[in-house]
């Protein structure tokens, strides 16, 4: 075989090689463009038979009995309630864990801390389903006497343990990217190290904090096992953490553990649910990522 | 002397401020134990609670309607076959993905279009992708409620995973490689295949390895997919219905008979043990990785 000819093969080769990976990477453009393309048409179809209006404002769900009411509040009554739990958990734990391992530690504990943090994130969420149910209920039962077997307030609870991990990385990024100038010129001015952290370099990383709990909130809004398992299944709305609710994404486990025929409006709630929690979770990760965005730009 | 004049007219919060100031850490501190104290109880508790169920025959028994008698073996089973599939789908496809927006895009608009999709797909609920699945591999492709069809949907969910991974780890590699390489007359391929991948591949398997542990603990996109809760067979071929460990821990958590609980903390001991073993492994080679560059 001839130089020139090695050449041809080589460039051949690069070029189907080339148009492989790309192929690949336009993979991801697929998977969205097929999760909207099943959510829409199904919602579409729901839309159909259910007014719009009645699903937005309707302040009854109870699709799956004979007297079918579609209003779509109960259920994120009862995601805002678990996730704003969760979130009263996660945001001041995270936030003072964070600080102690940016500001209070050296880097050899945060090198050994921060990957035993990441291991709470790490455990599957139907594990922490059973221990909301078996374990932080009951004990929480001994305090509360009213609590009901299943309510908002024990899932809330360990999801909120279940997202510090998101909540405490990310803030200590925002945290670490505060640069030392900041810091030395509030110490210069007299500040103890406890004062800089709360007035320089806390408001300085604040738009990395709040990007923080917002796509720590998108996690509590889309999780679906600890909700399914501890919170009960009874749409409801109501902001009393003691009784039984139901989520979002708790409701579509439930559609999908029993035998609703496909095609159903029943079966057909599931999407238009979805899509509504796609679009909440969405709009929270986007503006989580749009803030994270705009601080890198002031300091780098 | 003139210190302790003025220390007197200063405010409480001056005054006191060695005090405040080892409150603010303690806080801090506390509130990283106390996660991982939680994390102790949590395992502690399940051990206990399971340990008289953890023998061997639990591990080779089928689901029962007696408690006693039930085990997890088409469960483990399941999530074997379905793990298998799932990585032979998405790492291969993750990894060429990251390849080519590391290695071949730059810094185009459409890489930049690209990053940010990939960027959101992370972000999607899981249960989200079990709706994905529902509908494109259940339905519409009529893979019916199959083992291929699970892990085609978990494949889909940890595929951002892996290409975000992949991604990072290809970032580390120092440019001067890749342009040594060049230098010697290799192209982009001979590049990537011969110097960047060999540099990159601990980080890449860390990736992996924390994918694949997330694609075990997943439950909510396989039950949408219609995985079932009691399964007394195993799967023989890719098209037969199965379960998986997360989910028969799901349907023990749920009965109200304290002796399947029993079983659900078993389960719970086997499960746990196997994500955190993963994610040690994960961790332990990104240590020792970061400590070589």
């Amino acid at each position: 075989m001839s130089s020139a000819q090695t050449a041809r093969v080589r460039d051949l080769r690069e070029w189907v090689i080339e148009a492989l990976l790309k192929l690949a990477a336009f993979s991801s453009i697929a998977i969205t463009v097929g999760i909207i393309a099943v959510l829409v048409m199904e919602t579409v179809q729901f839309f159909g038979e259910v007014s719009m209006w009645e699903f937005l404002t309707g302040r009854e769900w109870t699709p799956l009995f004979s007297q079918k009411k579609f209003g779509v509040l109960p259920l994120f009554a009862g995601t805002a309630l678990t996730s704003l739990i969760a979130m009263a958990v996660a945001a001041p734990l995270g936030l003072m864990s964070a600080v102690y391992l940016s500001e209070y530690t050296g880097r050899n504990v945060r090198n050994t801390i921060k990957p035993a943090l990441e291991i709470l994130a790490a455990v599957p969420t139907v594990v922490y389903g059973y221990f909301a149910l078996q374990l932080v209920t009951p004990a929480l039962q001994r305090f509360i006497p009213g609590l009901s077997g299943f309510n908002a307030l024990s899932p809330g609870i360990v999801m909120g343990i279940m997202i510090l991990p998101i909540i405490s990385s990310l803030s200590e990024d925002a945290l670490q990217a505060v640069p030392a100038s900041l810091r030395e010129g509030s110490y210069a001015l007299g500040a103890s190290r406890w004062q800089m952290v709360f007035s320089v370099a806390i408001p300085a990383a604040f738009s990395g904090i709040v990007s923080a709990f917002l796509l720590g909130v998108a996690r509590a809004v889309g999780e679906t096992m600890i909700v399914a398992i501890a919170a009960g299944l009874q749409p409801r709305l109501t902001f009393n953490p003691l009784v039984p609710i139901e989520t979002v994404t708790s409701y579509i486990v439930q559609v999908s553990m029993g035998d609703t025929p496909t095609g159903s409006l029943e079966y057909k709630t599931i999407f238009a649910v979805g899509m509504s929690l796609f679009l909440v979770t969405f709009i929270l990760n986007a503006s989580g990522a749009w803030m994270r965005e705009r601080f890198h730009e002031v300091y780098e | 002397m003139n210190d302790f004049a003025l220390q007197d007219h200063e405010p409480w919060w001056v005054r006191y401020g060695v005090v405040i100031d080892r409150m603010v850490g303690c806080a801090g501190l506390l509130s990283i134990l106390l996660g991982l104290l939680v994390l102790a109880i949590l395992a502690g508790q399940a051990l206990i609670r399971g340990w008289p169920r953890l023998t061997w025959v639990f591990l080779t028994s089928f689901p029962s309607r007696m408690a006693a008698q039930a085990g997890i073996l088409s469960a483990w089973v399941g999530t074997a076959w379905v793990i298998v599939l799932c990585t032979l789908m998405a790492v291969p496809l993750g990894i060429m993905a990251a390849i080519y927006l590391q290695e071949y895009s730059g810094r185009r608009r459409l890489a930049r279009l690209l990053e940010i999709n990939i960027a959101n797909l992370a972000g999607v609920p899981s249960i989200v992708y079990g709706l994905l699945g529902l509908g494109l591999f259940v339905r519409t492709l009529a893979l019916g409620r199959s083992v291929l069809a699970g892990a085609a949907t978990l494949a889909l969910l940890i595929l951002p995973i892996v290409i975000l991974a992949t991604r990072e780890a290809l970032k580390a590699v120092p440019g001067s490689l890749r342009e040594g390489s060049y230098a010697l007359g290799a192209t982009r391929w001979q590049t990537v295949w011969h110097q960047v991948l060999p540099v990159a591949f601990p980080g890449v398997l860390t990736g992996v390895i924390l994918a694949i542990s997330r694609a075990v603990g997943e439950t909510a996109p396989l039950i949408m997919i219609g995985a079932l809760t009691y399964v007394a067979f195993l799967p023989q071929s890719l098209r037969d219905p199965f379960t998986v460990l997360p989910i028969q821990i799901f349907n023990w958590v749920s009965r109200p008979q304290q002796a399947f609980a029993a079983n659900a903390a078993a389960g719970v001991v086997v499960l746990l043990f196997i994500t955190l073993l993963m994610n040690a492994l994960a961790i332990w080679l990104r240590q020792k990785y970061q400590q070589r560059t």
